[in-house]
């Protein structure tokens, strides 16, 4: 009991520092919200602190219910950095905003979910993996809809509410299904009932939960609350949206994918091609009429889940390894972006999210300009950028797997991708300037996003090789 | 004598009808929430009935799980259509179109 303990420490440090952080903020108030945001933060470093010891090493946890492995690790160091960054994003943007201060329980929502996050990312068994997943929703509900007197934002809360209760049902159904026709829960035995033979019921209980899945981590068909819920909910909670929850979502999928569900794989990979393929199209061809920043990075964001998906549906060592790579190049280049649009306020101080506005943005802004148009390339996957380097991951993955029609179709479709990319930087630098944005970014914000647009920049291929054998270990923690 | 087939057709037939009730529904967003509700209560009645046939536990565990996240999930859900409504003044579902594209 002793070692299982040790083995969730990164859990536990979240959610005692989460229960904690929630009776300050209800004994200090509204004076305590800048006390309670670094504590989080530093709460966040403690449990990537605690990650060294047995939690990425340890193997199985309380009877097989939760794996603390290399996998589970990479992916929660991700998870705490975009969880820390926007809780560090916040205060600011709701100090000018719309007129609502940003309340002490924003960074403790932000600690629960990545608490849900981290138990999602180490399922062992279904259980685990539907209150993980619940944990991490739940939270976020609450996230989207956070501006209470803005519209958009409540509106995004509802639509993403009614949306991911319908995904948590369809989800759920397919778990009964799976533990109907396994006669378990644990991803091990389950395995085995999949390796046994085919049955009807194993079937449905797949495709169900795969269903569930497409939904939380936005890939197509599942994909119509993305747009409305990215633009409705505030900015920081939709940089979040677009970094963690989508770590959480694709490693859970990964994990049952390849766990519970190896010996199925011919049954799964038709569906992950099918939807990497969709998502890879239609998040292009969408965001191509797009006006709003915000309304273009969600459809970025379908568009990339798609490629991550050519990653899994390789279902080899290495498709894991490129799946993980991909997202943590993805994660760096959409925080940046976000930071960027942060930036973007009216003389009034009030944010502006249309794309037209950013005219002009290499001569009154330069460096932000310049750290945009990174992100740009880069999201576009143009070569000397860290973003070409992730999709050659991917793609192959996919052709050692024997996916060569896959390969072909998802090079293609990122042409279009690169269109829209190409728009932004195009407005920035040869559009005629509009009205400048009026203030200066805060030192973390210049620091942070200087930070991603290196990583995201040449300078970044330093980073190439020891990114690339800790990806390798944790794929290798799966197989 | 009522088997394991009987209750996993009425588990899939309420399934169908939350499902329907959330994609269908025109009027109303708490005819939604009671739609999940429904969904969730279908899932359980499969967990109850494998548990049962399945002479296993982990069934009911799950469906206490169920329950509890159910009660949460609609806790959030109420609190969000009240600051939905107090901004907007209605709760009607044609009306939540502020953002399209």
């Amino acid at each position: 009991m002793n070692a299982s303990l040790l083995m969730s420490l990164p859990e536990l440090v979240l959610s005692v520092g989460a229960i904690a952080l929630m009776l300050v903020s209800a004994w200090g108030g509204q004076a305590s919200t800048r006390l309670v945001s670094w504590a989080s933060v530093a709460v966040l470093i403690g449990a990537g602190i605690a990650l060294m010891g047995p939690a990425s090493s340890g193997g199985s946890a309380f009877g097989g219910l939760y794996r603390a492995d290399a996998f589970a690790a990479f992916a929660k160091v991700l998870i705490y950095g975009a969880s820390a960054v926007a809780i560090i994003l916040a205060p600011r943007f709701f100090a000018i905003g719309s007129g609502d201060d940003l309340r002490p329980e924003y960074p403790v929502l932000i600690l629960l979910s990545a608490a849900g996050m981290g138990m999602m990312v180490s399922a062992g068994d279904l259980l685990t993996l539907y209150v993980g997943l619940e944990l991490q929703s739940l939270a976020a509900y609450v996230l989207a809809s956070f501006m209470r007197r803005d519209v958009r934002s409540a509106e995004a809360g509802l639509k993403y509410f009614v949306l991911g209760a319908l995904a948590s049902g369809i989800l759920l159904y397919g778990i009964s299904l799976v533990y109907g026709f396994s006669g378990t829960t644990l991803f091990s035995s389950i395995a085995t009932a999949y390796g046994a033979g085919q049955s009807l019921g194993l079937t449905f209980g797949l495709v169900f939960v795969f269903a569930g899945l497409a939904f939380k981590m936005s890939a197509v068909p599942f994909h119509m609350w993305t747009p409305d819920v990215y633009e409705g909910a505030p900015t920081p909670v939709t940089a979040f949206f677009a970094s963690a929850p989508k770590v959480a979502a694709i490693g859970l999928a990964v994990r049952v994918a390849v766990e519970a569900m190896g010996p199925a794989t011919d049954q799964w990979r038709q569906i992950v091609i099918f939807a990497a393929l969709a998502s890879i199209i239609f998040g292009a061809v969408a965001a191509i009429g797009q006006t709003n920043v915000k309304r273009l990075l969600a459809y970025s964001s379908i568009n990339n889940v798609g490629f991550v998906l050519i990653g899994l549906a390789a279902g080899t060592q290495e498709g894991v390894a490129a799946v993980l790579f991909y997202l943590t190049v993805y994660i760096v280049m959409t925080l940046g972006s976000f930071i960027v649009v942060l930036q973007m306020k009216d003389s009034e101080g009030q944010p502006v999210e249309t794309i037209a506005s950013l005219a002009g943005l290499s001569r009154s802004r330069p460096a932000l300009a310049l750290a945009m148009a990174t992100f740009m390339f880069s999201l576009a996957g143009i070569p000397p950028l860290l973003g070409f380097n992730a999709k050659l991951a991917v793609f192959n993955a996919a052709v050692h797997g024997g996916l060569y029609p896959l390969a072909v179709a998802g090079f293609v479709a990122s042409v279009i991708g690169a269109y829209y990319y190409l728009r932004v930087v195009k407005v920035m630098y040869f559009d005629a300037p509009g009205e400048a944005y009026s203030g200066r970014a805060t030192p973390v914000e210049s620091l942070l996003v200087t930070l991603a647009a290196l990583f995201v920049s040449p300078v970044g291929w330093l980073t190439l090789g020891a990114l690339g054998v800790w990806t390798n270990t944790a794929a290798k923690a799966l197989f | 004598m009522i088997g394991l087939g009987h209750y996993l057709v009425v588990g899939a037939i309420l399934f169908a009808l939350g499902v329907f009730g959330i994609i269908a529904n025109r009027k109303n967003l708490i005819v939604m929430l009671m739609a999940i509700e429904l969904i969730l209560l279908a899932v359980n009645l499969n967990f109850v009935a494998f548990s049962g046939y399945l002479h296993d536990l982990v069934g009911q565990v799950f469906a206490m799980f169920v329950l509890t996240v159910a009660a949460g999930e609609a806790a959030i859900g109420l609190a969000i259509l009240v600051i939905y409504f107090r901004s907007r003044g209605t709760i009607s579902v044609d009306d939540v179109n502020r953002m399209k594209g």
